[in-house]
């Protein structure tokens, strides 16, 4: 791998107050241009270890190097984007001005701004609706709007943690589609949490599998189907041989599909069905 | 952090700050020799406060039973009309911007009236100042209360083919008692205010309002202020009492139970 | 890969006959509780009159409940023989307590702001200061008036000598409301938000600004609709204690003098009082309507 963008060691993240691991000696590294997929069950850090890697959220041990340099400058450099499941837009902005959020505070002259929020309104297909409040918009528009809004500045790093998880299915499939076209044009990374097995394996390049609490990399699975995808891409034979591998993976890891209160860390054996 | 740790994060800096308070006061009048008329010492009141105790008491707790009968009154008015109109959607759209728009009124204007009607030295005027300030703000925020139920909440009930009176003690009430109480408490300081300012336009000799103009009149600045301290101290209890109640009453919401202090 | 654009709802024409017609519906209504407050005061009169009522010292006649035409009708009459009609007395007064008020609305408000956004910030200023702020509004102002008045007025420059302690009380009144929801607009934003502006390395007061205040807008109308009208009250009743002839309290003392011959003209300057009170709310609302452009169900 080249200069990777994310580069992860020994990261561990403990909560004192509550008692709690949440990482556990994470190592990984994320290359340029890649789609990594973080993916695992309630509770086993995978949105923590985004928000580390954002440095929302310090480690309590281990290295985050993003872009070549601490995370903390990395932050400060507005090298990576973020995008959270809700869009959190602001209400009282308009479309374009929300877009424009990130490039007012990094000083950007009204005219620059106003050309580059129209390359993202076309790059996200939401031409024309510039004027329009939030409150206007379906959810998955909402989505698209706050996509541009990470993309605005133009980073290397893109963050998204569970960014379709409040769509309905089919909105879901076709923003997939629409991110992997996005994703393409900009050249970004994206490092991908989610909840849906389909949905990783359609978008990524590798699926990270995390275990349960203290989370873990439990499996790296690499995605060799050819780009670029399409809906079509769902039905074919190697897609459902990678479904079923990350769903093995996520069983070893300790997926008991039933539970939704998060164990205390002990893979549990023996509960693979056959 | 241990309950006492807990209390003393809560209560500490207030407490500095009453002390620290007091003394800068008590030095400030001392040091600039302060005309008594604007600001007499922390101790000067107090002193007065004991000299004149019974004075003072009988003052204020005549005004207080007048505030507590108009806030009684007109809580209880508020709440029920509140209750009665809710329901009607009709009713509700209609009344809700009179409603809205007698609490813009200046209510204590209407005190000279209310005095021409029910007597000056009586305490009924008083009251039913009292009880008018009140009335208004229990009735906005009981409606709100009232109309705050989930739609969601609502159909479950239906599915349950509960009857209104049902739904109205088991959803409506309990989930429109943070307005209430929140209504409750605006209420105990307006029904001070309507009894004192009510005074000022005449009223019984022995009524709070009136012996601090009486004394102000006579330059007994010294009473005057203790008469003040003495009602802001009755108000603080009044307030405090409904805030009490409403800690029992509320314990389960999440502002009562503690969530998110900030 | 375009597909239809959905959900982007076009805003109806101005003249779309179903808001007209809601908006007709709520003319009616507003007509129709006119009315019908109109006949309960005309018909308890009469009813009361007809059957000797009394409620304790209370009957009604034509000097406790003057006729609401008679009311109306004494403000085109002069009050003194040969003297300016009514309403242009109470008009005169009416703008100089709107003056007084309009004052301490405007000092309580920034006051009350700058006390909210500093208890927002400091979990020990509020832990330490509030409970107080909350106890200052149980100090009967009117009695402290007086005090306010001498210790204020020599201060003033002389154009401001007239009623600059009255705007003072008035923002007495103003500021709390203002304090109290300036803080919780202030720290009611969303923790995902608030997450958002520290990936963009935003500074304390960028955040301010740009997310905590506009967070903050709604609350700090709703308690702006409280004060305008208490801002009002303020100035009637800062009035008394200094003795000003000028303004709608004046009036109200004048008028009460007289009220055993002429009960209708005290009923008169209420009624003024009144529409000052509402129409110092309507402008908030007006500003409200302007400035807070949300999603219409998280206004108010």
């Amino acid at each position: 791998m080249s200069k990777p963008v994310v580069s992860l060691s020994g990261v561990t993240k403990s909560f004192e107050a509550a008692g709690v691991t949440a990482l556990q000696s994470i190592d990984l590294d994320v290359g340029p241009g890649e789609f990594v997929s973080l993916i695992g069950p309630s509770g086993c850090g995978k949105s923590t270890l985004l928000r580390v890697v954002g440095d929302l959220v310090e480690p309590t041990s281990g290295t985050v190097v993003v872009n070549g340099k601490s995370a903390r400058q990395a932050r400060r450099d507005g090298d990576y984007g973020i995008v959270f499941q809700d869009a959190v837009l602001y209400d009282w902005r308009t479309v374009s001005k929300n877009i424009g959020l990130p490039l007012e505070l990094l000083g950007w002259d009204k005219t620059r701004r106003a050309e580059r929020v129209e390359e993202l309104l076309r790059l996200v297909e939401l031409q024309g609706f510039g004027g329009h409040h939030p409150w206007q918009l379906s959810g998955g528009m909402q989505q698209r709007v706050a996509i541009a809004r990470a993309l605005s500045f133009s980073p290397a790093l893109l963050l998204m943690d569970e960014p379709f998880g409040a769509l309905d299915e089919m909105t879901r499939e076709r923003l997939n589609g629409e991110l992997l076209r996005i994703w393409e044009a900009s050249g970004s990374t994206v490092l991908f949490v989610t909840h849906s097995i389909a949905e990783a394996v359609f978008l990524s390049t590798r699926v990270v599998v995390m275990s349960r609490r203290p989370g873990r990399i439990a499996a790296i699975v690499d995605v060799d189907l050819p780009q670029p995808r399409t809906a079509d891409t769902r039905e074919e034979p190697r897609f459902f041989e990678l479904v079923t591998e990350v769903r093995d993976r996520l069983r070893e890891g300790g997926l008991d599909e039933d539970s939704t209160a998060p164990g205390e860390g002990e893979l549990l054996v023996g509960e693979e069905t056959a | 952090m241990s309950r006492a740790q807990r209390y003393a994060y809560r209560w500490l800096p207030a407490l500095v700050v009453f002390v620290a308070s007091i003394a800068f006061w008590e030095l400030l009048v001392r040091l600039f020799d302060v005309q008594d008329f604007l600001l007499p010492a922390p101790s000067d009141i107090l002193a007065t406060l004991r000299d004149d105790w019974s004075e003072l008491w009988s003052a204020a707790f005549f005004t207080f039973r007048e505030a507590v009968a108009g806030y009684v009154i007109g809580c209880a008015a508020g709440f029920l009309a509140a209750a009665a109109i809710a329901r009607y959607r009709l009713l509700r759209a209609a009344v809700m911007p009179y409603a809205i728009a007698a609490g813009a009124i200046p209510i204590i204007a209407f005190a000279p009236i209310t005095n021409n009607w029910f007597g000056v030295t009586g305490m009924s005027s008083k009251i039913a100042i009292a009880a008018i300030l009140c009335f208004f703000p229990m009735l906005v925020n009981t409606m709100k209360g009232l109309t705050s139920v989930p739609a969601s909440s609502l159909e479950l009930m239906r599915s349950y083919a509960a009857s209104d009176l049902t739904v109205f003690r088991r959803v409506r009430l309990p989930t429109s008692l943070p307005y209430v109480f929140s209504g409750l408490k605006v209420a105990t300081v307006l029904a001070m205010i309507g009894a004192i300012v009510g005074d000022y336009f005449g009223g019984a000799p022995g009524a709070l309002g009136v012996e601090i103009r009486r004394w102000v009149g006579i330059f007994a600045f010294d009473q005057a202020w203790a008469g003040i301290v003495l009602a802001s101290v009755l108000g603080i209890l009044f307030y405090g009492t409904v805030a009490l109640v409403e800690r029992f009453a509320l314990s389960w919401h999440p502002s009562v139970r503690g969530a998110g202090a900030e | 890969m375009a597909h239809a654009a959905s959900a982007a709802p076009a805003q109806p024409p101005l003249l779309d006959p179903k808001r007209v017609r809601s908006a007709a519906v709520s003319v009616c209504l507003f007509l129709a509780v006119l009315a019908v407050l109109w006949a309960l005061w005309e018909g308890f009169k009469a009813f009361g009159e007809a059957i000797d009522l009394r409620l304790g010292r209370f009957e009604p006649n034509d000097r406790t409940m003057p006729h609401l035409h008679e009311i109306v009708g004494t403000l085109f009459e002069p009050s003194r023989r040969n003297g300016p009609l009514l309403i242009d007395i109470l008009w005169d007064a009416a703008l100089f307590t709107a003056k007084e008020a309009a004052v301490g609305f405007a000092l309580g408000a920034v006051v009350g702001f700058a006390l909210g956004a500093a208890l927002a910030h400091s979990g020990l200023l509020q832990r330490g200061f509030l409970p107080y702020i909350i106890a200052s509004q149980t100090i009967p102002i009117l009695a402290v008036a007086p005090m306010v008045v001498v210790w204020v007025n020599p201060r003033l420059p002389p154009s401001l000598k007239d009623w600059g302690a009255v705007a003072v009380i008035a923002a007495y009144l103003t500021f709390f409301p203002v304090t109290i929801n300036t803080m919780r607009g202030l720290t009611s934003v969303d923790p995902r938000a608030l997450e958002l502006m520290r990936s963009y390395a935003a500074t304390n007061w960028k955040v301010l600004w740009k997310l905590r205040v506009p967070t903050a807008l709604p609350y700090i109308f709703a308690a702006l609709k409280i004060a305008a009208p208490a801002s009002v009250v303020g100035a009637i009743i800062g009035e008394l204690p200094a003795s000003i002839q000028n303004g709608l309290g004046g009036a109200i003392l004048n008028f009460n003098q007289y009220y055993v011959t002429a009960p209708e003209r005290l009923w008169a300057t209420n009624l003024i009082a009144a529409l000052l009170g509402i129409t110092f709310f309507l402008l908030v609302l007006v500003a409200e309507r302007l400035v807070v452009r949300r999603a219409p169900e998280h206004v108010g």
